[in-house]
């Protein structure tokens, strides 16, 4: 079979045959490209929620959307699916409703949250002789809030979506954390290769930014605290970087066979080379001294995509922001890449886009997508005071033209769960 | 997915072999006082009608868990629902021989069906408590949720919170870190979880995993979350079959629920060449796996058809013999109905199902149940024989000779169907 069916392993080919991408800059990839070639910030000050008396009042909210009142699922659940609208029409596969493949989906946490704790907390009265939990759940056996069940179970969205987009079989809900995006791909890369479908939808999305989400990562002293102005908080790379911009948005791909895709006259838009995954065992939040892991992930990544370091033309960094991933991300790129990485420009769209957690490999995804479709490089914005320990070409704060043909796209979680994904322009 | 996943014995896909147990409930800790306990015909379920009254629990066995969680520091920093998951996975190294084999630990893959870790009660109620002081408009329950939450919340128990930090801890604690993988969604994520391996498995994608599941049913959040949607069974406690007539629903869809169990249970699946290298011998095999997306409860929508569809080529190549059922039906209608009658045809194909609900005995556990019910089949499997029924409603019939196939199904309260087949492995 010609090279371009199988893979180095013998294995089917995944191509990417659409995309579609949502967040604080707006809808659309065009949208979001324009905005990001051009240095914009989508980060802002938050509205959403009362910030006083919290250190951090910025974040990368999704403002935009038409929804009734605000939740983490339902928002999230409202983002996914502009994303895969813009995926299914570039891909013009299936018909409405009937994606002829499994749906893969990056969620965040979903609970009930406060607005919906304080509604059950009302409904009974308030000299009610219980208090706390034994209150609430009072108010829920009058069965008055039935509607909420399906919103905070954690199959809500995937559900909502495999019933709007009419996939195939059990929609699959995941978490790896921060590198969640990337593992919903990852998963679709392996069902293709596995022969399971010629078609995956895959797709992350995270509209979580409310106070207690906002709260309990400043109590970790991950957010970033420069408030003002607000464009300026997320300094990725950058000496007086002070961690990460919580964000939100969504990035779906429909992906396909190689020979699926050429079968039915798809224009195919990328490939997507190779995956790779490792844990960490060191610790709940920090990486392992030695980034050991993280290097495992991107060496893991090179040898599925079959890929040697010299043929990495540009890396779309996981560059939260923060003291700690910056530096090990850049040991790690320097331990796997070599030499390579003097001459590789590295960015973090995060510097933008701020950090979109569950939906921040996806996003960014098709943010390399885009590099290498379009011969641009999207800029590092608010690399003002370069750190001498991260030598790094981070493509600051200005846009650059330059022929891109294969990425590599990291992505590492909390917990210690690291993923990191090759993509190449067709033909690869 | 819909598709099946049957291993074809002329193929050379390898088998996929379950070679190490890990389970810990109500009825004791380790596989084998499952195996005796709910083989002997006379244990009764362990069930606390009076801590979450009017709920029913299963509670957690005593546990010393410095057993497998060594480091303090290490325990304080996780919830029931993560100790419990991972000393269940702790007891499947144990038992499969991997703990503290470094080398197989680093190329173990892990695959966890998780929900949400606890939530902090005492926090939650303090903030609740400032709603019955006035603070009942939206700005002022704001700035008042702010400040509390600022100074109640945790910020290390946050992460005990986080789905995929039982997945994290899993790696701090027994150093497994191939990879890992975290899947949500209720039921559905067990689901999820044990395809996921089986699929990597039979194609050669990965070899050794560690998959599983763990669910704490003594939380006050999580009741509540089950009592919005009228799915917790209230008042003493009956079987799987037996719940009618005093259930939540008053007769809206079928007077019925379940009774949450606590569970940890993990399972090592291996492939027959990597478990034969390493001299390891099978508790049994899993040859087939089948899933679909239905929706029962908040949604109706009809959809059971297609999870029949696949459950029945999952059966079509059997036998015409007793099949052993371990039922992973929760008691809730209409899905319990679905999954009786889907049983019941059966005999049209001439196979007998002999029917055992497992959550009659260790309660219902979400997310843990279905690879319970795996390591369930496998015990038995493996001692050569099967349980008796675990109740008299007469839905479950004695069985003369032990079956060599036993089908755990999985019949999510709302959503996640699906079964696998377990057999015998030939070196047995």
């Amino acid at each position: 079979m010609s090279k371009q069916i199988q893979d180095h392993n013998g294995r089917p080919v995944a191509v990417i045959t659409g995309f579609g991408v949502l967040t604080s800059l707006g809808r659309g990839k065009q949208k979001n490209w324009q905005a990001l070639t051009r240095g914009e910030s989508g980060l802002h000050t938050i509205t959403r929620f009362p910030t006083d008396g919290l250190k951090t009042s910025v974040a990368g909210t999704v403002d935009f959307m038409d929804i009734e009142s605000y939740s983490a699922p339902v928002l999230s659940a409202a983002m996914a699916s502009k994303a895969i609208r813009e995926a299914l029409e570039e891909a013009r596969i299936g018909e409405k409703g009937n994606f002829p493949g499994p749906l893969f989906l990056a969620t965040p946490p979903t609970e009930l949250e406060w607005p919906q704790r304080k509604a059950l907390y009302a409904h009974v009265n308030g000299d009610a002789p219980e208090t706390g939990y034994k209150h609430l759940l009072t108010a829920a056996r009058t069965g008055h809030f039935k509607n909420l069940h399906p919103h905070f179970q954690f199959a809500s969205v995937s559900e909502q979506l495999a019933e709007e987009f009419g996939t195939r079989g059990l929609p699959i809900s995941l978490s790896t954390a921060c590198a969640s995006g990337s593992t919903a791909i990852m998963l679709g890369v392996e069902a293709i290769r596995r022969g399971d479908t010629d078609a995956a939808l895959c797709v992350a999305t995270d509209g979580s930014v409310h106070a207690e989400a906002l709260i309990r990562f400043s109590l970790l002293s991950a957010l970033s605290t420069y408030n003002e102005p607000p464009q300026k908080a997320s300094r990725p790379f950058a000496k007086d970087r002070a961690g990460f911009v919580m964000a939100e948005g969504a990035g779906a791909f429909v992906l396909e066979s190689y020979q699926g895709a050429k079968a039915r006259g798809a224009e195919i838009l990328g490939v997507v080379r190779g995956c790779g995954e490792r844990a960490d065992e060191f610790h709940r939040t920090r990486t392992h001294p030695q980034g050991l892991p993280i290097i495992n992930t991107i060496a893991a990544a090179l040898v599925d995509a079959g890929v040697e370091p010299e043929e990495i033309d540009y890396v779309n960094a996981h560059g939260t922001g923060t003291q700690e991933n910056d530096k090990m991300e850049y040991l790690s790129l320097k331990t796997v890449l070599g030499e390579k990485i003097e001459t590789t420009p590295v960015s973090s769209n995060k510097s933008m886009i701020g950090h979109t957690l569950t939906a921040a490999g996806a996003i960014e995804a098709a943010f390399s997508l885009m590099t290498i479709l379009n011969g641009t490089l999207p800029p590092t914005m608010n690399y003002d005071i370069p750190d001498p320990d991260i030598p790094l070409d981070v493509v600051p704060n200005k846009s650059r033209q330059a022929k891109v043909q294969t990425v590599l796209s990291n992505s590492f979680g909390f917990g210690g769960q690291n993923a990191s994904l090759v993509l190449s322009g067709e033909p690869a | 997915m819909t598709q099946n996943r049957i291993n074809n014995p002329e193929s050379d896909n390898p088998e996929v072999w379950i070679t190490g147990l890990g389970l810990i409930s109500s009825l004791g800790e380790g596989s084998s006082i499952h195996w005796a306990r709910l083989s002997d015909g006379t244990t009764k379920p362990l069930v606390d009608e009076t801590s979450l009254a009017p709920y029913g629990t299963h509670p957690l066995c005593e546990l010393d868990f410095s057993k497998q969680i060594k480091r303090k520091g290490d325990l304080r920093q996780m919830g029931p629902w993560q100790r419990i998951g991972v000393y269940a996975a702790g007891l499947a190294l144990d038992d499969a021989g991997l703990s503290h084999n470094q080398e197989l630990l680093d190329r173990t893959g892990l695959i966890v069906a998780a929900g949400n870790g606890e939530r902090d009660e005492t926090a939650d109620k303090t903030v609740l408590s400032t709603l019955t002081n006035g603070h009942r408009d939206d700005e002022a329950f704001g700035d008042v949720l702010n400040k509390t939450l600022q100074t109640s919340l945790r910020p290390t128990l946050y992460l005990a919170e986080l789905s995929n930090l039982l997945a994290g801890n899993i790696s701090i604690v027994h150093g497994v870190t191939g990879s890992s993988r975290t899947y949500k969604g209720e039921e559905m994520a067990g689901l999820s979880a044990i395809e996921d391996a089986v699929a990597r498995i039979s194609s050669s994608q990965g070899d050794l995993f560690l998959v599983g599941g763990a669910f704490n049913a003594q939380r006050a959040d999580l009741t509540l979350a089950f009592e919005l949607c009228k799915a917790l069974w209230h008042g003493p406690n009956k079987s799987v079959w037996e719940r009618a007539g005093n259930g939540a629903d008053g007769g809206e869809s079928g007077s019925s629920g379940f009774v949450m169990g606590s569970l940890g249970a993990f399972l090592v699946l291996e492939s027959d060449t990597h478990a034969k290298a390493r001299k390891r011998k099978p508790y049994a095999k899993i040859t087939g796996i089948a899933s679909a997306r239905s929706s029962h409860l908040c949604t109706e929508r009809g959809a059971h058809r297609d999870v029949s569809q696949a459950l029945d080529k999952l059966v079509s190549e059997l036998r015409q013999e007793p099949l052993g059922i371990l039922s992973g039906a929760s008691g809730v209608e209409p899905a319990r109905a679905h999954e009786l009658a889907w049983l019941l045809q059966l005999k049209k194909h001439g196979i007998t199902p002999a029917i055992r609900a497992y959550g009659t005995m260790l309660g219902h556990a979400l997310e843990a149940h279905f690879p319970a019910g795996v390591a369930l089949a496998a015990l038995a499997i493996s001692n050569k024989g099967f349980y008796p029924p675990f109740d008299k409603s007469g839905r479950e019939q004695p069985l003369d000779a032990p079956p060599s196939n036993i089908l755990v199904t999985a019949w999510g309260h709302w959503r996640g169907e699906g079964a696998a087949l377990v057999e015998t492995a030939a070196s047995q």
